[in-house]
Order: structure tokens, then sequence, then C-alpha cells
């Protein structure tokens, strides 16, 4: 028996790694002289007090829906993907490519082939490493980081030479035809008398992450390929000894995973930059980490997570807009839930477990 | 090409192997422990900016040092803490210290200077200035050797002779003292080590002791020698880097040494793009330079070039049964 109900489990155990790193970010904001409770007002105020901020929540949302998918489903077969970062910039060309390169009718058009672009694109970044963890045992955390730095030189290498347009001093590619623009939530939801989310960058993509997680969840727990994921991921031996075959797990879980992460770019790229910019993803792929861990690799878990961590960043940049408090404190945020929801794990749960055993075996003694 | 220009290269491929080397050796005694360390990165930035902050406060480089090792310290006790003592997961928890690194310097950084995240620039003293070593003027007449003693030898900060006389010692400790056997045993059969009535959690705790002092010195040389001040992300991968040299070297010190000064060259001939054309006969994509230690650090953990075998009980968190 568990020694904890599953609520708890789901519900407790991230919301106390939550508070902790809370707590922690107050004292952080009240050691560099400013008021914590102002702070947070602020950031509710910022990102979630008009359809403005929450355009802004949502978009940044989207690319961790993404991001925080591909960790977790990487999670679920034990696979560490902390190459999100570089399978996303590797989308990005994807997608570049797609809407540069083929005249597309209509958005929607644009949309689907851009959504498969950019899954390849990240998907292929995610297979040497998950060929290689797969036949020869290097470990995938260090392939995928050292392919994250070789996709920042790949990217660098592109923007200031083959993608530049010519005459253009920027490393960047030219702006995507008009044709491949994706509707934001203002195209989509303003009435003629009131515009909603005036120039905020969330779009259509939004839905297609959401649709993601539904995808994810579907493939995870009501497949036969999901369920073998799940048994290799909980032991190795076992799911060999069933006749499932290691290799073609780590392979599945780190394309699909890849894919994952590239498909981020639908979102950054196309719908809000619609073009590709030296450093797009801005560490979306490494948030996508702390996401997964909070979110227990659960789709609904991950998109709470990532709603979160979009308030975090929305309400950050409001932050260091209105205080001296920097932009970079949601860096260290970021960083205490990742330490308190992966790395110091038991010693959030631990005394809750003696807690619930301590209850639990109080009114059987009564009994 | 003639002897100042290889003179030249070499020189700035010492100055750049040196943080490298540290972190590398600094990787090695917690990997060969038993406890990996992604966070290496986080430690040596945050070194860096403790170091900067507090050379420029005191003035004085060697009070940066010492708190530059505290702050390497501290995170490195925050690793061995989710790591040995709760049993986490030694990459989780060394991203979320690279992370904690990368958001608190900035923070801290715009709280106490006010720069836009930076620290005021160094001036003399707060400096690790270089060292002239003995009769390197006498001899700089002799040819050859003179100027290869005088200039490339002779000629650097304090803190590049400490992390090259750290291979010999790292040797020494490893392969000579019982502290090094027993350190190389808990990383490769902890259960042994703790029937033999040694204790596991301290020896461990030892090893990443021993790599937050290293990373330490690394960050500060970054911020104190290296340049003249604390920027942002100033460590710019190269805890990545060291981690790519350790696997390169197969987690043996002098190996460490060989691959550092390789990764050093790569990061110092970018610097002279006139000589790696006239040398090459054809211009060479700077991004593929520095893209390089990666791309081989790749083609050594595919294994061909021999197989890069880490620790055995590498990653895993020791649990005695009950």
């Amino acid at each position: 028996m568990d020694a904890m109900p599953k609520w708890a489990e789901v519900t407790l155990v991230p919301l106390i790694s939550l508070l902790l790193a809370a707590i922690l970010s107050a004292i952080v904001i009240f050691a560099i002289g400013e008021n914590p409770w102002e702070a947070l007002k602020l950031m509710v105020d910022g990102a979630l007090g008009s359809t403005y901020g929450w355009g802004y929540t949502l978009y940044y949302a989207t690319n961790f829906i993404f991001t925080g998918l591909a960790v977790a489903i990487a999670f679920h077969a034990r696979m560490f993907n902390i190459g999100g970062e570089g399978q996303a910039a590797l989308g990005g060309l994807g997608v570049a490519l797609v809407c540069l390169y083929i005249p597309w009718p209509h958005w929607s058009l644009a949309l689907l082939g851009a959504s498969v672009g950019a899954a390849l694109f990240g998907a292929a970044w995610a297979l040497i490493p998950a060929f290689l963890q797969a036949k020869r045992g290097s470990h995938i955390v260090i392939t995928t980081i050292m392919f994250n730095f070789i996709a920042a030189s790949l990217l660098n290498y592109l923007l200031i030479g083959a993608l530049k347009p010519r005459g253009s001093m920027e490393p960047a590619t030219g702006k995507f035809p008009e044709a491949t623009h994706l509707p934001s939530f203002q195209d989509m939801f303003s009435t003629a008398d009131t515009a909603l989310f005036r120039g905020a960058p969330a779009n259509v993509s939004f839905f297609v992450a959401v649709a993601a997680c539904f995808l994810v969840w579907l493939f995870i727990w009501r497949t036969r390929l999901g369920y073998e994921l799940r048994a290799f991921g909980h032991s190795e031996t076992a799911a060999k000894y069933a006749g499932i075959s290691p290799t073609k797990i780590i392979m599945v879980s780190m394309l699909i995973s890849g894919a994952l992460a590239g498909m981020m770019a639908i979102n950054n790229v196309q719908g809000e930059a619609e073009r590709l910019v030296l450093n797009a993803v801005e560490g979306a792929g490494f948030i996508g980490i702390a996401v997964a861990l909070m979110g227990r690799s659960h789709p609904l878990g991950v998109f709470i997570a990532a709603i979160l961590f979009g308030f975090l960043y929305q309400g950050g940049a409001e932050l260091a807009l209105w205080t001296s408090i920097p932009r970079e404190l949601i860096v260290v945020i970021q960083a205490l839930v990742i330490l308190f929801t992966g790395a110091l794990d038991h010693m959030v749960r631990s005394p809750l477990e003696k807690l619930f055993l301590a209850l639990r075996r109080k009114p059987q003694a009564e009994a | 090409m003639d002897l100042v220009t290889i003179i030249q290269i070499l020189d700035s491929t010492l100055r750049a192997a040196t943080p490298l080397l540290l972190a590398c050796l600094a990787g090695l005694f917690s990997e060969r422990a038993g406890i990996f360390d992604i966070g290496l990165e986080g430690k040596m930035l945050a070194a860096a900016f403790m170091g900067a902050a507090m050379a420029y406060v005191s003035g004085n480089a060697w009070i940066g040092l010492l708190c530059g090792i505290g702050a390497s310290l501290l995170l490195s006790g925050v690793h061995g803490l989710a790591s040995i003592t709760f049993r986490g997961n030694q990459l989780i928890s060394g991203v979320a210290i690279n992370f904690l690194a990368a958001g608190l310097t900035v923070v801290m950084a715009q709280s106490w200077f006010g720069q836009g995240g930076r620290t005021p620039q160094l001036v003399e003293g707060a400096r690790f200035e270089p060292v002239t070593l003995p009769f390197a003027e006498a001899l700089s007449g002799v040819p050859v050797l003179g100027p290869i003693y005088a200039d490339l030898i002779s000629g650097h900060t304090i803190l590049v002779y400490i992390a090259f006389a750290c291979v010999p010692l790292t040797w020494w400790v490893l392969y000579r003292t019982r502290f090094g056997l027993r350190l190389r045993a808990v990383g490769e059969n902890p259960a042994a080590v703790d029937t033999a009535g040694i204790s596991v959690v301290g020896l461990r705790f030892a090893a990443v002791g021993i790599c937050g002092v290293l990373c330490g010195i690394a960050g500060v040389y970054l911020a104190t020698a290296l340049q003249a001040g604390f920027v942002k992300d100033m460590s710019a991968g190269r805890g990545f880097i060291a981690l790519a040299a350790l696997i390169f070297a197969k987690w043996r010190p002098w190996y460490a040494m060989i691959a550092c000064l390789l990764f050093g060259f790569l990061q110092a001939i970018p610097l002279r793009p006139d000589l790696l054309e006239k040398f090459v006969g054809m211009r060479i994509n700077g991004q593929l330079l520095e893209a390089l230690p990666y791309i081989l650090t790749v083609v050594i953990l595919a294994g061909f070039v021999g197989k890069a075998i880490p620790p055995r009980a590498g990653g895993e968190p020791y649990v005695k049964e009950r």
C-alpha cells in the first residue's frame, strides 16, 4: 500500500514544494529591498489583470506546454531529455524553412505544414542522442547537453549565412509571407467595439498545445506503446522480460519528446516573431524541466504548471518594468521549483508520508 | 609561422585552458566518488560573481578568492544535501544549481551595484596580476627556450600555476593515498566501502567539497584574472566544456589536462582567424570551431575512439540495506 493517498501525492507534494520555493523567493525579494507582497500583487495584476496580460501569460504557457510535455514523456520512459532547448531551436529552423520556401494558400495549411516541419526537425535533433543511448549506452543527458550547444552554433552559422536575406545586417531570416500569419487571440476574440488581447502574442497554437496535452495523455495511458513505455520506465529488466525492446522504447520516447519540443516553434517562431531570430527559444526548453517536474509528468499537471510558469514569466517582466527587481528573479524561482520538486523530492515527501501513516494508524488503533 | 606567433597562441591556450582544467578536476573528484555533477557551470558562475564582488569591496584579490570558493562550496553543499542526504536525482539537482547561480548572481549584482547585473571594473590589487618567474628576464635572450620560458611559461597569474599544479596533486591524491583509494572505491562499489566500515556519506561529501573548492578557484579566475569583473553568464558554457573534457579524458587526471589544453586551444585559435586561414589554406568557420569540443565529445561518447566508461556507481544514490 502506498504511504500517501493518491490525491495527496498529486496535489500536496507539488504545492508544498511550490510554497517552499515561494518563501525562498520572497526572502530574496525582501533581501534586495523590495516588498514581496507588493511584488506578488504587481505580478498578479500584470499577468492576469487584463486580457493583455493573459495574452502574454498564455503565449508563454504555450511554449512551456510543448517543452514540458517533451520532458514529461521522456520521464515516463526514465529518460532525462535536457536537450529541449536545442530541439526547439531546430524546430524553429523547420518552421522557418516551411514558411519561407513553400507558398501556402491559407494559414491553416501553413500551420499544419509548419507543425510537421517543426516536429520533424525537433525529432531529428533527438535522433542521434537517442540512438547513442539505445545502441552504445552513451548517457542521454550528456549527449543532449552537447547537442544544445551544437544546435546553437548551427543556428548561429545559418542565421549569419545562408538564411539571412541579402543586404540585411541582423542575424535573422526574412519575414514570413503574410499567408502564414497565425490568427492571434486579438484576431479571434475581439469584437467590433471591444478589442481584447490587444497586441498580445497569444495565438491559435495555444489550442494546438492543448490538443497535444490530450494526445499525449491518450498515448501514454490508452495505447499499447504507451503502456510499454511506462513499463520500461518502471523497470527496465521487467520490461525486457516481458518482451519489450529497450531500443524501440528509447527511440520512440526520445523522438516524440524531440518532436514536441520542436513543435514549440509554431508558437514562438510562426505565431509571434514571424521570422527566425537568434536565440529564439530563450530558455523555454529548460523551463520544460521545471514544468514537467511540477506537473508530475501528467499532461494535465503539465498544463497547469505551464500556465503557472507563464504567469511567472509575464509577471516577472512586469516586475522588471516597474521595480528594481531584475527579470532574472524568475530564473531563481524556476531553479527553486526544480530543486524542490525534483532533487529535494524526498525531503518534502518523507515528512508527509510519516504524517499520513500516523493519521492512518490512529483510527485503526481505536477500532 | 614564426616562434612569436606560436608562443602567442599557446599563451592564450593556457589562459583558456585554466578554468576548464580546474572545473574538469573538480568534476573528476565528484564523479570518481559517484556523484554526477552537471552543476559545475553554476558553481563557477557563483564563484565568479562572489569573487569579483568581494575583491571589489575589499580591494584584495585573495579575499575575493576566499569568498568565491565560499559561494561555490555553498552550492556544493546544496548538491550534496540533495543528492547524498536526501538521495535525490543528481542530474536534476545539477540543473537546479545552474539556474540558481544564473539567476541569483544577476539579481544580487543588480541589487548591490546597480550596474545592470555586473560588478564594477576591478582595479589593480583587486585582480590577480601576472607573476614573473625568476630569471625570466635574464633567460629571455637564450634562443628558442628563452622566449618559451619568459613569454609562455612565465607571466601568468598565480591561479594558472595553481591549476596546473593541481594535476599531479590530483593524480597523487587519487592513486597514492588511502583517501584516494576509498574515493575511487565509493564511486565503483559503495556497498563494499560501507562494509569495510568507512562512511560513504562522509567520503562523498568530501569529494563534493573538493569539487566546490576547485570550481570556486575556476570561477574566481574568470572574474579576477582573465577578465576584470563579473558580467552576466560569464562562465559561457565552460562548465559543460569541462564536463566534455572529463569524458574525453575518461575520468583520469593527466588526460584531463591534455583534453583541457586541446579544448583551450580550440577556444584560442578563433581569436586569430588570420593565422588559421593562412595555416589551413582556407577559411574555417568560427561556429564550427565553437561546436568542435561538443562534437568531439559526442564522437567519444559514441565509442568510436575507445569507450568512455563512467564510474560504475555514478548517479546512483547509496541506500544502505535495512
